[in-house]
C-alpha cells in the first residue's frame, strides 16, 4: 500500500506513454506560456546591468503584458529567463533555493559560477527538454560575472549578452555602443536602449523594460524603469444595464442561518 | 555521396501570412471600412504602415487581409476590371456588381487562390450601407459587420455583442437599433483595434478607417469633430469617401 503513494523526488514521467500516443493519435499536448522575449546583461566598470521586457505570449496572444523576468537567485545574483516561463520559472526557485541551502551550509556568500554550474548540469541533465534559456549576472568574492545558459546546458563567459527572440535587435545595440569600463548610468541607458529595440522591432517582445543593477555594495531591482507602451483611454466605456443577461429559472437561496440554543439541563458554567 | 537512385523530392511554397486585422461595419446609410497597417513575417515587422483598405471607386472601398503579394496584386487586377467596366459603360461599377466579380475573380483560381480574406464595404445603388466578406475561395455574402485576419477571434464576438446585440436583452419596453448612429461606430472600430493591439502581437503601428457616405447622408454631421480626416472622393457623383488616419502602440 505504502508503495502505491510513494512518490520520487523530481519530475514524474507517468505519463509520458499515454501522451506521447495521444499525440500520435492526433490530440497534441497544451501549448505552454513562452515568454517569446528579449533579455539582456551587460558589465560595467562597477558590477552588472540585467534588462528584460515585460511581455508573455501564447502563439500570437499576448498572455501577461507586465510578467517579471528577472529572477531572484541570491540577493547579489540575479537570473533573467527566456523560453517556457513555467520552466525558467522553477529552474530558477530550484537554483535559488540550493544556492541558499549551499550558502547555509559552507558559511561563504555563493559565487555566480555555482549558480551557472548547477544551472548547467540541470539543464543538461534534462536534455534541452526542460525550455529555459538564460541569462546570469551577479556580483560575488571574485567579482562581477555575466553567463548566458542556453536549455542543452551550454553555456558563454560575455561582457555583454542577449536572449530570447528579440536578441538580434538588442545585440545590434550592444555591438554598436558597448564600451569597456562604462560608468553606471550609460550602463543603464545602454540596457534600456537594447530592451526597447527588442520591444519595438519583436513581435514576441514588447510593453516595459525591467531592469537590475548588481554591484559589490547593493543591488538594486529597477521594475517597470521604462514604460513606454501606456494602455490608451477606450472611446467608449462598456457598462451593461442590469438585467442585460437572459436567465432560464431563478432560485433563491438564504445563506443567513437562524438558530436557537436549547439548554439540556445541568448547571451553568462557571466563566466568571 | 547519394546514389542515383535515391528518390528526391523538393518544395516550393510560394504562401506566406503577414498578420494584421481589418473590419468593416454597415450603417443606414454610410460603411466603415478599417484596417491597421503593420505587415510582420513571424516575429519580423516588415513594415509599419503597409495599407490593407483601398478606395476602388466613390461608393466602393476593399480590404485585403492574409498575404500581402497576393492582397496587392488582387486589388491591382480588381482596379483594372473596374476601369475596362468604366470605359465600356462610362460609370463606376455598382457595389453588389464588384462583390460579384470578386467572387469569380477568387473562385478563378481555385485550385492555386489567392491566399487573402477580402471585406468589400460600400453603398448600394439604393443608397444603404452595405459589407460583403469573402473567403479565399470566393464564398461570399452581405452582412451587417465582419472582422478577418489574425485577430478576427478577438474582434468578431466583440463585435456581434455590440453591433448584433447578442447575448443582450433589450430594456423592458425597448429594443435593439437596427443601425448604430456614425460616431457609435467609430469608437466601436477604433476600441476594437486598441484592443486588438494591446492583446495580438502582429496588430499595431497605424490604424486606416474609410468611411463612405450615401448621397445626401445625413451622418456627414457626425464627422465634424473627428481629428486626422481627410475626404478623397474624387467625382461628383454624390458618394463621398473619407479616410481617418490613427497611430496604434508600435510594440
Amino acid at each position: 500500500m505504502a508503495s502505491s503513494i510513494h512518490s520520487g523526488p523530481g519530475f514524474d514521467f507517468s505519463n509520458e506513454i499515454r501522451n506521447n500516443f495521444m499525440a500520435e493519435k492526433g490530440l497534441p499536448l497544451p501549448k505552454a506560456t513562452s515568454t517569446g522575449t528579449t533579455i539582456v546583461g551587460c558589465l560595467f566598470k562597477d558590477g552588472i546591468v540585467l534588462g528584460a521586457d515585460t511581455r508573455a505570449t501564447e502563439g500570437p496572444i499576448v498572455a501577461d503584458k507586465n510578467c517579471e523576468k528577472i529572477h531572484y537567485i541570491t540577493e547579489s545574483i540575479r537570473c533573467c529567463g527566456a523560453g517556457t516561463a513555467a520552466d525558467t520559472e522553477f529552474t530558477t526557485a530550484l537554483i535559488s533555493s540550493n544556492m541558499e541551502l549551499h550558502a547555509l551550509s559552507t558559511g561563504r556568500k555563493p559565487r555566480v559560477v555555482t549558480a551557472m554550474t548547477m544551472l548547467k548540469q540541470m539543464l543538461f541533465r534534462y536534455q534541452g527538454h526542460i525550455g529555459a534559456a538564460l541569462v546570469l549576472g551577479g556580483v560575488d568574492a571574485t567579482g562581477p560575472h555575466l553567463f548566458t545558459i542556453h536549455p542543452h546546458g551550454s553555456t558563454d563567459k560575455l561582457p555583454y549578452v542577449t536572449m530570447g527572440s528579440g536578441s538580434l535587435a538588442a545585440m545590434a545595440v550592444f555591438e554598436s555602443a558597448w564600451r569597456p569600463d562604462m560608468d553606471r548610468e550609460s550602463a543603464l541607458t545602454l540596457v534600456k536602449s537594447a530592451i526597447s529595440a527588442g520591444i519595438f522591432n519583436d513581435l514576441g517582445s514588447g510593453s516595459n523594460v525591467d531592469a537590475c543593477i548588481i554591484t559589490a555594495s547593493s543591488t538594486e531591482m529597477l521594475r517597470n524603469v521604462e514604460m513606454p507602451n501606456e494602455r490608451v483611454q477606450k472611446e467608449r466605456d462598456y457598462k451593461f444595464r442590469r438585467g442585460t443577461t437572459a436567465w432560464a429559472k431563478e432560485s433563491v437561496r438564504d445563506l443567513v442561518v437562524s438558530e436557537t440554543v436549547q439548554w439540556v439541563g445541568g448547571e451553568a458554567m462557571d466563566t466568571t | 555521396m547519394p546514389s542515383i537512385e535515391q528518390p528526391q523530392q523538393r518544395q516550393f511554397n510560394p504562401y506566406s501570412e503577414n498578420g494584421g486585422t481589418i473590419l468593416a461595419i454597415a450603417g443606414a446609410d454610410f460603411s466603415v471600412i478599417a484596417g491597421d497597417t503593420r505587415q510582420s513575417e513571424g516575429y519580423s515587422i516588415q513594415t509599419r504602415y503597409a495599407p490593407k483598405v483601398f478606395r476602388l471607386t466613390d461608393r466602393a472601398v476593399l480590404a485585403v487581409n492574409g498575404f500581402a503579394a497576393d492582397g496587392n496584386m488582387f486589388v491591382k487586377k480588381v482596379r483594372q476590371r473596374l476601369e475596362w467596366y468604366r470605359h465600356a459603360h462610362a460609370k463606376d461599377m455598382p457595389l453588389r456588381a464588384i462583390a460579384r466579380l470578386i467572387q469569380t475573380m477568387l473562385y478563378a483560381r481555385r485550385f492555386f487562390p489567392f491566399y487573402v480574406y477580402n471585406i468589400l464595404g460600400g453603398i448600394e445603388e439604393d443608397g444603404t450601407g452595405a459589407v460583403y466578406s469573402f473567403d479565399p475561395v470566393g464564398s461570399y455574402e452581405r452582412e451587417a459587420c465582419r472582422a478577418a485576419g489574425a485577430a478576427q477571434s478577438l474582434v468578431q464576438p466583440f463585435l456581434d455583442n455590440q453591433i448584433y446585440f447578442k447575448n443582450q436583452l433589450p430594456a423592458p419596453g425597448t429594443s435593439h437599433p437596427a443601425h448604430l448612429p456614425l460616431s457609435t461606430v467609430l469608437s466601436l472600430v477604433i476600441d476594437s483595434f486598441t484592443s486588438a493591439t494591446e492583446r495580438h502581437i502582429e496588430v499595431g503601428d497605424g490604424l486606416e478607417i474609410y468611411i463612405v457616405f450615401s448621397k445626401g447622408s445625413t451622418s456627414l454631421q457626425g464627422l465634424a469633430s473627428v481629428r486626422g480626416l481627410q475626404e478623397v472622393t474624387t467625382t461628383d457623383d454624390g458618394e463621398r469617401v473619407f479616410v481617418i488616419r490613427r497611430e496604434l502602440k508600435k510594440d
